[in-house]
């Protein structure tokens, strides 16, 4: 079953193509990695399908929802955590999880039990009440995962997760991740760092707005002789003509 | 003489201790990386020396001078460059870097020659407003701003953070040529793989350094018995490998696992772990292509080992 399909989406800001035509399809379950240099137009292409913002032309679906007319109902059915924003930091862990229940319509009743369970499966009991900006970053990131996904929608999109984590708790963050897609949840990813690229089943690398490729890291490598993704990276990355 | 020097030098805030006593030297005219995780206090270090925030106790100087008593004769001789975006968005390219330098009492012609590599890559959008750049472009602004006055020691907290492979390995060809015309560079970066571009190295986490040498040679300090494996299953291969007695810890590296073998297992401590057994066991749980090799450490598995 395909969780993501866009075909042609495109999206012009005047004269400037951000993003230009692309088309790919991401499965159930399936870690999807979405690699680009800083303007290639990633943010611009991951905000048509969350449905932030309307394409200018093609389409796409989410989670079986039209981006473009039924944009509300995809907002309903994703999660969404990127590095700079993900919780707020003057309420206490549950305070947190309560709210993005309650955002996510998740009945009244039964967000107190749900959370008590994500807290036991996370080992987090102990740490209920704390204010969330007394917690360690790997923590934070941790608890940032789950409230994305505390409403258990089928894809969450995940924009530069690890950013400025300490290599053990961005190592654990990925084995959240794969906990995640073992159990039917797509994951679409965004990260800088080159070696979780290799985590992901399929990479697709955007060029000047377009993807210019797409598909598992291994066969990425062998289509352009690189040793690694960091390699594959820096072929195409260097393709780009704008900015 | 000392480019920096830090002894002792503790910052709390509240309960949290940001710094818990550090202590370094950096020489004149090297580049000196602070590496660490966010939270590390790498910041805190920061600010301290470039005269914005006061340290609780210890002792820091910048160039002969110290960042208490003299602060004004180091805020004169210092380029900044935060990790947040600080120029003036409202203002366009051309006058941001034409207020830096009246600022420091300087034109843009007199040390022109010291930004014209970072400063020519955007000079076409020198009419356009900051807060309307890229942000590659907002890099190269912000650090043609910390440089137009020459200063003696240029403080760069984490400028790549969010910047993408490409864009990072050009800073760094930029920062190596500011090097050679003689600028020493403090240099933070969460970045683990940045390190073999420094001359030396602090490894941060929690407020204390875990290691302050050359890159080769916290490299060459690293103990373990460290291998790759990879087989056709990756995931279940690191769970099957965190069930092996003699494996001490398991974490993936890209395209492989990285693993350390208990000392006690090792052939030469008496015990009876080979590379050949541990291929038998994993193939024995249904792991097909298994590749198991020794391989060096990286900066990475060294940061992981000490920070444990």
């Amino acid at each position: 079953m395909k969780v993501i399909e866009s075909e042609n989406l495109t999206k012009r800001f005047g004269q400037f193509t951000a993003v230009d035509n692309i088309s790919f399809a991401v499965e159930k379950g399936e870690i999807f990695g979405f690699l680009g240099a800083n303007g290639a137009g990633k943010t611009t292409a991951m905000r048509m399908l969350c449905g932030l913002s309307k394409p200018t032309s093609g389409k796409g679906t989410v989670s079986g929802f039209d981006i473009e007319k039924q944009s509300e109902e995809v907002k309903k059915n994703i999660g969404y955590m990127s590095q700079k924003f993900a919780l707020y930091e003057d309420l206490k862990v549950w305070e947190n999880l309560r709210l993005y229940g309650g955002i996510y319509g998740i009945e009244k009743k039964a967000i107190g039990p749900k959370i008590d369970a994500l807290l036991h499966q996370l080992g987090f009991e102990s740490e209920k009440n704390t204010m969330v900006k007394s917690l360690p970053l790997g923590w934070k990131q941790k608890l940032a995962f789950s409230a994305a996904i505390f409403h258990e929608p089928k894809i969450v999109f995940l924009d530069e997760p690890t950013g400025g984590v300490d290599p053990a708790a961005r190592r654990q963050f990925w084995e959240l991740i794969y906990d995640a897609s073992d159990r039917g949840i797509t994951v679409f990813v965004t990260t800088h760092y080159m070696d979780e690229a290799e985590y992901c089943n399929r990479v697709s690398i955007m060029v000047d707005g377009r993807i210019e490729a797409l598909d598992s890291p291994k066969n990425l490598k062998k289509q352009f002789e690189a040793e690694n993704m960091d390699h594959v990276f820096h072929q195409l990355a260097r393709r780009a003509k704008r900015n | 003489m000392k480019a920096v020097i830090v002894q002792e030098l503790e910052r709390s805030y509240d309960k949290v201790e940001a710094l818990k006593g550090i202590s370094f030297e950096v020489d004149q005219g090297e580049i000196f990386g602070i590496i660490g995780p966010d939270g590390a206090g790498k910041t805190t270090l920061f600010r301290i020396l470039t005269t914005l925030l006061l340290a609780d106790s210890g002792f820091a100087s910048v160039d002969g001078n110290e960042v208490v008593k003299d602060y004004k004769s180091i805020r004169k001789k210092i380029g900044y460059m935060p990790g947040r975006f600080s120029l003036y968005q409202d203002l366009t390219v051309e006058e941001n870097l034409k207020i830096f330098a009246s600022i420091f009492k300087t034109t843009i012609e007199e040390n022109y020659h010291l930004i014209k590599d970072i400063y020519q890559q955007i000079e076409p959008f020198k009419k356009r407003k900051a807060g309307a750049l890229s942000g590659g472009m907002k890099q190269k602004l912000a650090l043609s701003c910390a440089l137009i006055h020459k200063p003696v020691v240029l403080f760069l907290d984490e400028p790549t953070t969010g910047v993408d492979p490409v864009s990072r390995k050009e800073f760094w060809d930029m920062l190596d040529k500011l090097k050679h015309q003689g600028i020493t560079i403090l240099v933070s970066t969460p970045y683990m793989d940045e390190a073999s571009l420094c001359n030396r190295i602090g490894l941060i986490q929690d407020g204390n350094f875990l290691k302050i040498d050359t890159p080769e040679n916290i490299i060459n300090q690293y103990e373990n018995v460290l291998l790759a494996a990879q087989s056709n299953q990756m995931s279940k291969l690191l769970k099957d490998l965190r069930t092996e007695e003699d494996i001490n810890t398991c974490f993936a590296f890209g395209d492989s696992h990285h693993i350390t073998i208990k000392k006690e297992s090792l052939a030469e401590n008496g015990g009876n772990f080979s590379i050949d057994k541990l291929t038998m066991d994993l193939s024995n749980k249904g792991h097909k292509d298994i590749h198991i090799e020794p391989i060096k450490a990286g900066i990475e598995d060294c940061f992981m080992e000490l920070a444990k």
